[in-house]
């Protein structure tokens, strides 16, 4: 929250306010409340100490030496390889870090209810954690299908106290968790604050979000100019709305030499047509409250997405995002469900992590871009990935898939 | 003059409201659809909103939600609703109102889905995810076409915003105004308390718009109708419309259904 203005809510020409007429207000509250109360000092340092004493921030930055010796023995390519661990986050991912910021600018804004979509349920997660620690009543919407796949989520958010809602609609996942929560909002917004979990939808989430994550940057910048001397060559994050990419690259925007990489789920492949790939294959489309990168067919319905991972599995992004593919200052490729998993099983074995399948996903592609960020600088490059969340959600995934002959039930 | 215009000015030599009825195109089929909306005009509606349905409508409530799903998964979308109101339009001078989300028009282009809106004879657009500020391009394209753009205002949107959405209509075909009568999604139940204060409050974007006004959301009955539009120049009544079809179960009892509730609003407005 360095600048109190929230900029116009475009980046290039995506972004923006796609709703009914109902939400401005609100949109416009929040706007206000972001640029005055979130940008004061007395607000960011209420916030820095509970990252600190609460979260336990600054999360460490860990030289990966030995995953980065079996993806590339020779040190031809990949040189150094540093984790940014938001996976040690408390309710371990990144998504605490935007779900206390906003809570807590809810409190000031005096709602007394909050809602919020969730995907993978670290979302739902890390705001029913806030919700507790404020003592608000929180309700999650939830696609019936990944209340299914991150069952644990599910117990821990009804622990917490919240209320879990499945959400049966369409595809039963993300999206149409996002399509329930805009219902629920546009119906009670005078006392609900809908706790947005990704840098997407209407002006001012993408920025509010991307403000509340940037600490991801800002930090691994610090650590690891402190760590090596100098920037690192490439930074690398997995994208599905897109919050933990850009709080990420936001440090690193200026920094012409350190090339940017977000990673998409491609599912069972982009040419099966069953992936999430939204910037790799998708066009310029309208979705729950911004102009961005689509899944949408050529009559504009959007099509539903496919990935193994919850968290990725939407078929939309976050308009900087868009914005940044367009600029040509990031490059988005893509991992498939099984590159994901096949990562995911050399990560637990080399360094003795469990990611969650999000994170697996650039894990999955740090070779090819280790290759290509190499070839550009002619030596070996340091790559910094987020490690955004940890893998306790997926175990009965990565248990079924990945030792699927020890596991009782798994085909 | 425009076919809405001619509506308003028709209802008010004639002492009456204006009613506006939606369907959504495509369910449970889209010939069905234009038996169903020539009967709304039959029966006295004056303006026909003809809804597009889209994939994720996170402004409607389950029943057009679960009615669109219904008639995408039959063929529906923006084309089988431009072929819809072009057979409406070859039969009837009704005003036609294409309601829908962005995205369709969005990925067509904005000169594009005008021209192609216009030709099937639809008169004006609504897009429940365009509001005002970000309307331009559709806005100028559809004005090109002779096609108008009606903005919506909520109990939430406040008056400086309301006099934008005035100015606007001095410069773009605004042939009127839809005022949301409550916060919330389609289908709901509006009190009669909420509606008749959002019906003195139509009035009052009438008086700061310069455009008829008309109060949607929440009405399912004449007498509902009645108290809306006591202060209001019209009504929209959806949700039960759609429910109405959803209920029926031939092609027949849909009609009768729908022709009776029009007659019952018709007689309340
Ligand atoms: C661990 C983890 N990483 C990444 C994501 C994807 O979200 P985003 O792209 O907003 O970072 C999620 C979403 O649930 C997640 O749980």
């Amino acid at each position: 929250m360095q600048s109190p203005s929230l900029g116009t809510g475009f980046y290039g020409s995506y972004g923006g306010r796609y709703v009914s007429e109902t939400l401005i207000h609100a949109l416009d509250e929040l706007t206000e409340a972001a640029s005055c109360i979130a940008a004061t000092p007395a607000f960011q340092k209420e916030l820095s100490d509970l990252l600190a004493t609460y979260v336990g921030r600054p999360t460490p930055l860990t030289d990966a030496a030995r995953l980065a010796r079996a993806i590339d023995p020779e040190r031809k390519t990949l040189g150094r390889l540093f984790l940014k661990r938001e996976d040690l986050c408390h309710t371990g991912a990144h998504k605490i870090n935007n779900a206390l910021g906003q809570i807590l600018l809810a409190t000031k804004m005096r709602k007394s209810r909050i809602i919020a979509e969730t995907g993978a349920g670290q979302h739902g997660v890390a705001t029913a954690t806030a919700c507790a620690l404020f003592g608000l009543p929180c309700e999650v919407y939830m696609g019936a299908e990944d209340v299914k796949r991150q069952a644990p989520n599910v117990g821990r958010m009804r622990l917490l106290g919240a209320k879990v809602i499945p959400v049966e609609s369409g595809s039963r996942t993300l999206k149409d968790a996002m399509n329930e929560a805009l219902r629920d909002w546009v119906t009670n917004v005078a006392t609900t604050h809908y706790c947005i979990g990704s840098a997407a939808g209407p002006h001012p989430y993408p920025e509010l979000v991307a403000r509340f994550q940037s600490v991801i940057g800002e930090e691994a910048r610090a650590q690891i100019v402190e760590r090596t001397g100098q920037l690192p060559d490439a930074a690398v994050a997995c994208v599905g709305g897109g919050s933990n990419a850009i709080g990420l690259f936001r440090a690193f925007l200026g920094d012409a030499g350190v090339m940017l990489y977000g990673v998409e789920a491609a599912g069972h492949g982009v040419a099966s047509g069953r992936h999430a790939a939204t910037l790799t294959a998708g066009r310029v489309g309208v979705l729950h409250g911004s102009k961005s990168y689509v899944l949408c067919d050529d009559g504009g319905q959007i099509q539903e997405a496919h990935s193994i991972s919850a968290g990725l599995d939407y078929p939309g992004v976050g308009p900087e995002h868009a914005w940044l593919k367009t600029s040509g200052r990031a490059r988005y490729v893509s991992a498939t469900d099984d590159e994901a998993l096949a990562a995911a099983s050399l990560v637990m074995r080399t360094e003795g992590i469990v990611p969650a399948l999000e994170t697996s996903h650039p894990f999955a592609k740090i070779g090819a871009i280790a290759a290509e960020v190499a070839e550009r600088l002619g030596r070996p490059a340091t790559v910094v990935l987020c490690l955004s969340g940890r893998g306790d959600k997926d175990l009965e995934t990565l248990l079924g898939r990945l030792l699927p002959s020890e596991t009782p039930g798994a085909s | 003059m425009g076919r809405i215009e001619e509506a308003f000015a028709r209802g008010a030599a004639e002492k009456r409201k204006a009613l506006v009825t939606y369907l959504c195109v495509g369910d449970p089929d889209g010939d069905a659809s234009i038996d169903l909306a020539l009967a709304c005009a039959d029966e006295g509606a004056d303006i026909l909103e003809l809804g597009c349905p889209f994939s994720d409508p996170s402004a409607d409530g389950v029943a057009i939600a679960r009615a669109s799903q219904r008639a995408l998964g039959r063929g529906g979308g923006l084309d089988e609703t431009l072929r819809v109101a072009r057979a409406v339009r070859e039969r009837s001078d009704v005003p036609i109102v294409l309601f829908g989300y962005y995205n369709p028009l969005f990925v067509r282009g904005e000169e594009e889905a005008a021209r192609v809106v216009a030709a099937a004879g639809v008169d004006a657009l609504l897009v429940v995810d365009l509001p005002v500020d970000e309307s331009m391009p559709l806005r100028t394209a559809a004005a090109a076409r002779g096609l108008g753009l009606v903005p919506l205002v909520a109990p939430t949107t406040l008056p400086e915003r309301v006099a934008r959405i005035g100015a606007l209509g001095e410069r773009f075909p605004v042939p009127f105004v839809y005022y949301v009568s409550m916060t919330g999604v389609t289908g709901g139940a509006g009190g009669s308390a909420v509606l008749a204060s959002a019906g003195a409050e139509a009035a009052r974007v009438r008086a700061a718009t310069k455009r008829p006004t008309v109060v949607g959301f929440g009405i399912d009955s004449g007498e509902r109708a009645r108290i809306a539009a006591t202060e209001a120049d019209g009504v929209v009544v959806g949700s039960e419309i759609v429910r109405r079809i959803e209920r029926g179960a031939t092609h027949g009892e849909r009609l009768a259904s729908v022709r009776e509730l029009v007659r019952e609003l018709r007689a309340a407005v």
